[in-house]
């Protein structure tokens, strides 16, 4: 992989929100211009600060759903439940609002199309929002790298980014799997259960095609994933993980 | 209550920033105690107030303390051997 650039202390940048989409209930996109934005790479995050009118700031890290376009950041936020932060921008922001943000971050949990493949991506619920940008980003480059996703959702009204996912999943080079976890939809024929080592060897790329994993979401998922690959005889160095969960912390 | 899960250093990577002047998730770092080399990014982090910890996910060895304090962000190396650290 390549190295990370060196650069100075992150800025805080006040961006403006140019749009906001509702992808599922609880789940929102938000669109971003951010003045000066040097660009990311995809599976980066920022870090997102509001301040209230009374000086309290509340600070989270989101991961960027967006290729690398200009100066736009696109973000896509579930709304957690006593989410301090994620009620607001999931709930309340509206367009013309100002957030701080400052980023990119992150030199780990990242894909481009020179970095190559083929790619194995594995979500569960809003993890799946890094490996959007990755597979996004495959598809502004015009990349022939090949690509599958394995997406774990509690219900097929929980499933983010649902008709792009089916569009991307046309592509040639692109596959993507779906389990659902809770009540499945009438005539439901993909995989019902959370994600495990025989659907994994379904659906993963063989061990021999020596795949690069990028698994995102929940810890519990994450881990269970990732020990299944290494099960599988994937070789761990090529696996890399992004646990997802609350930081808002209680007294 | 249940106690959170851990996250990992990909969710400390902007107090990373902070703390080294520059992007550390995939800077290489080798437990001392167990010998494992992980990327920053795959260490396992529990994340609290006001204290963080970054563990070995090897062998769960304690590799770094931060402590977040009014003045700054107070660091403790201990059986974590990195370039920069």
């Amino acid at each position: 992989m390549a190295g990370t650039a060196v650069r100075g202390r992150l800025n805080w940048i006040g961006s403006e929100v140019t749009e906001v989409t509702q992808e599922t209930e609880n789940v929102r996109t938000i669109t971003l211009d951010c003045p000066g934005w040097p660009g990311h790479r995809p599976g980066q995050h920022v870090d997102v600060r509001l301040t209230a009118p009374d000086g309290y700031q509340a600070q989270r890290s989101y991961s960027i759903a967006s290729a690398p376009a200009g100066e736009q950041v696109t973000l896509t936020v579930e709304q957690l439940e006593d989410g301090e932060v994620s009620t607001y921008l999931a709930g309340e922001l509206r367009v013309g609002d100002m957030i701080e943000l400052r980023g990119p971050i992150g030199g780990y949990f990242v894909w481009e199309p020179s970095t190559g493949g083929p790619v194995m991506l594995i979500a569960g619920g809003s993890g799946v929002v890094p490996l959007m940008a990755m597979l996004r980003a495959r598809k502004a480059a015009a990349s022939d790298v090949p690509m599958r996703l394995l997406y774990s959702s509690r219900s097929w009204d929980r499933v983010i980014y649902r008709d792009e996912l089916d569009a991307l999943g046309a592509d040639p080079g692109v596959a993507v799997r779906h389990t659902i976890t809770g009540a499945a939809p009438p005539g439901w024929s993909g995989y019902a259960r959370r994600i495990d080592r025989d659907m994994l060897a379904e659906s993963a790329w063989p061990v021999d095609r020596r795949p690069l994993v990028y698994v995102c979401g929940p810890t519990g998922l994450v881990e269970a994933a990732s020990q299944a690959m290494v099960e599988l005889g994937h070789d761990p160095m090529r696996i890399r993980t992004e646990r997802f969960g609350p930081t808002g912390g209680t007294p | 209550m249940t106690a959170p899960l851990h996250l990992d250093g990909n969710a400390l990577g902007g107090v990373l920033i902070d703390i080294f002047g520059h992007e550390m998730t995939d800077t290489e770092g080798t437990c001392l105690d167990c010998g494992a080399v992980h990327q920053f990014g795959a260490l396992i982090a529990y994340i609290a107030a006001p204290g963080h910890v970054l563990r070995c996910p090897s062998c769960s060895a304690v590799l770094l303390v931060i402590v977040v304090e009014p003045d700054g962000y107070h660091v403790t190396v201990e059986s974590l051997q990195a370039p920069g650290v």
